[in-house]
């Protein structure tokens, strides 16, 4: 199997231990993701507050990248994977529009055409019958006695009809990934719910009492771990876990992993080769179940 | 048959809530507010829940139904019965009066708190004031708002801060804020613009998903933030990240994690920073902690922790591959 990576911003810089536990994944994996080194942001939404057609426009040249390798896209970001999609939906359900923004590309020799390469987070393609069959067969560390809890991120599962998931009020994508890997998945009502993330520059405190709420949801409801597949996540939910309020008060902490790193473990990666000491939060209870499996 | 499981309240006999089973087999293509009247009807008359036009238009019936706010007269009941139940609740994020009724004022507050109506300009023209398609298709989709409040039931933010205007009271004030007849416009996204309004919202979608009009609250608050920058309303945190944010994509094509905290709250380009220290002294003066002073030593605690880490982004930024055509785009959409 062979993708177009778009890596996104965050895998290279605050958190750049995600690109490394992709790239050790997709290896011990057989997957070859071939890095789009010259694709922008994505605009995380937030390009788009000053103009929406230039968001656009740089997402439909990432798109228009990945046509001329031929290569399906795989994101490793929740936000990359719901901008780009926004992007991709808005282009091809209006020509004019679409002809519009190509007016924009062509000096640069790119064109987008559409429907011609998927564009799928790294999670939805480990979540099919074939990607479970895979894991399955690779699984070397079976992550037994792991409670793990899933963190999808907003942009992967809204708005819906741009969701790669089912049924993305209920998905469990994530949580089919971590019973193939022989971890227990914990079920809780916030693992579809906001991290606050966006918004911990202009209302820090509701960014992190919405992140507080839901680890201390998955905490309550039994996780070793939180596993997220959106890098914003993790800074909201392990960066900024230490001066979380709820979580103070409750004097709970929880580890954060990005969904590679948990892959990878039970792949028989060491938990030093995929940085999992680079995160800020770590828990006695955690570093147990790591060295009982094998992979501290 | 199938079970509805019904949160029920009533704080004049009991002060908890509960849940109260139903059986009852709905018809096929019958909708969920068929399904709570005839249990209403038929089973328990004390039942209480709003309702009105059946059609979708009054905004009346939401409620949650498994743990989402929908309208009940827009859904068939079999399409929200999973393993022949449904569990239907009040909405969230306001107080519930009785059983699926909710106290609905402070939602009216916020819509009213955005001057939900014209402001024309003074002098009248000699007959109606035109619009053209194109003016009119900008407030087209806010105009659709039913005002059922499943937006606000199922807002990320509001379930932690009260103080957020919430999407549906935004939603109207894009209704306004895009009207060509509107002589306000710089006054509203200036309003908009305070702590409460549209940057404190969290991209979340929920108020997108629950929509059951094509209002879709967050699009519409997206929109108020482009007017906002393009009116030049740049004195705050959430318009400083925007444009920070892509300012950086400008330059090399992606994101400068490390400059992005120091611009956002202030540090932003020479005028930029002028502006910072004239409405810090004046809070200064006014006897109130300057918000530069909170967001200085709200980024310290995080900033060191990632350090230790050794989780900082690269000091030196590097761009992407082929990062003049990304500057060529800018240049292209006059950016």
């Amino acid at each position: 199997m062979k993708f177009a990576l778009f890596t996104g911003c965050v895998s290279k810089g605050a958190t750049r231990e995600l690109m490394v536990s992709t790239m050790k994944t997709a290896e011990a994996l057989g997957i070859d993701f071939v890095e789009m080194k010259s694709a922008a942001c994505c605009g995380a939404g937030v390009v788009s507050e000053q103009s929406p057609i230039l968001a656009d426009a740089l997402n439909a040249r990432s798109l228009a990248i990945a046509e001329e390798q031929n290569l399906d896209m795989v994101t490793i970001c929740s936000t990359c994977q719901g901008i780009l999609k926004k992007s991709e939906c808005k282009l091809d359900s209006d020509e004019e529009y679409k002809e519009k923004v190509n007016y924009v590309l062509k000096e640069g020799g790119h064109q987008y055409t559409g429907g011609k390469i998927k564009l799928k987070h790294f999670a939805n393609i480990l979540a099919t019958p074939e990607g479970l069959e895979m894991l399955k067969s690779k699984v070397v560390r079976p992550l037994e006695g792991l409670k793990v809890a899933a963190f999808y991120g907003c942009y992967v599962l809204r708005p819906s009809e741009q969701s790669e998931y089912d049924d993305p009020d209920n998905p469990t994508g994530m949580e089919d990934i971590f019973e193939a890997l022989g971890a227990t998945p914990v079920y809780y009502e916030s693992r579809v719910k906001c991290c606050g993330f966006p918004i911990v520059m202009m209302n820090k405190k509701a960014s992190h009492d919405m992140a507080g709420n839901a680890l201390a949801d998955a905490i309550q409801s039994g996780a070793d771990v939180v596993v997220t597949g959106c890098p914003l996540c993790h800074l909201s939910l392990d960066s900024y876990q230490p001066e979380i309020d709820k979580l103070k008060q409750l004097g709970y902490s929880v580890p954060i992993l990005h969904l590679p790193q948990l892959v990878a473990l039970a792949l028989g990666i060491d938990s030093k080769e995929l940085e999992i000491h680079k995160h800020i939060v770590s828990t006695p209870n955690f570093e147990n179940k790591l060295a009982k499996l094998g992979a501290a | 048959m199938a079970t509805f499981k019904i949160k029920r309240y009533n704080p004049e006999i009991q002060r908890e809530p509960y849940y109260e089973e139903f059986q009852y087999d709905p018809p096929e293509g019958t909708t969920l507010l068929d399904s709570l009247n005839e249990i209403k009807w038929t089973q328990d008359g004390t039942l209480s829940y709003r309702m009105s036009c059946r059609s979708a238009i009054c905004g009346s019936c939401a409620v949650k139904a498994n743990g989402h706010a929908i309208l009940a007269c827009q859904r068939q009941a079999e399409h929200v019965i999973k393993n022949d139940t449904v569990v239907l609740e009040p909405l969230g994020n306001m107080k519930p009066i009785k059983d699926l009724v909710v106290d609905f004022d402070p939602f009216w507050e916020k819509i009213n708190k955005v001057t939900p109506y014209l402001k024309p300009e003074e002098t009248k023209p000699e007959k109606e004031r035109h619009q053209s398609q194109a003016q009119f298709s900008i407030i087209d989709d806010s105009s659709t708002c039913i005002m059922c409040g499943a937006c606000y039931s199922d807002c990320n933010v509001l379930e932690v801060d009260d103080n957020f205007l919430g999407p549906a009271a935004l939603a109207k004030a894009q209704r306004f804020v895009g009207d060509s007849r509107d002589k306000d416009r710089k006054a509203r996204v200036e309003q908009l613009s305070e702590p409460g309004g549209i940057w404190d919202c969290t991209h979340c979608g929920e108020c997108v998903e629950r929509c059951p009009k094509p209002a879709e609250p967050f699009h519409r608050i997206k929109e108020i933030m482009t007017v906002a920058l393009e009116e030049g309303v740049h004195n705050n945190n959430g318009a400083r990240h925007a444009l920070s944010f892509t300012k950086s994509i400008k330059h090399s094509g992606r994101l400068n994690e490390n400059v992005l905290p120091v611009e956002s709250i202030g540090f932003l380009g020479v005028k930029g920073i002028v502006n910072l220290v004239q409405d810090n002294l004046k809070m200064l003066m006014q006897g109130k902690v300057p918000t530069v002073i909170k967001d200085v030593f709200g980024l310290i605690p995080v900033g060191l922790r990632m350090l230790k880490k050794g989780k900082i982004p690269p000091i030196i930024h590097h761009s992407v591959d082929d990062v003049d055509d990304v500057k060529r785009i800018f240049k292209e959409l006059k950016q």
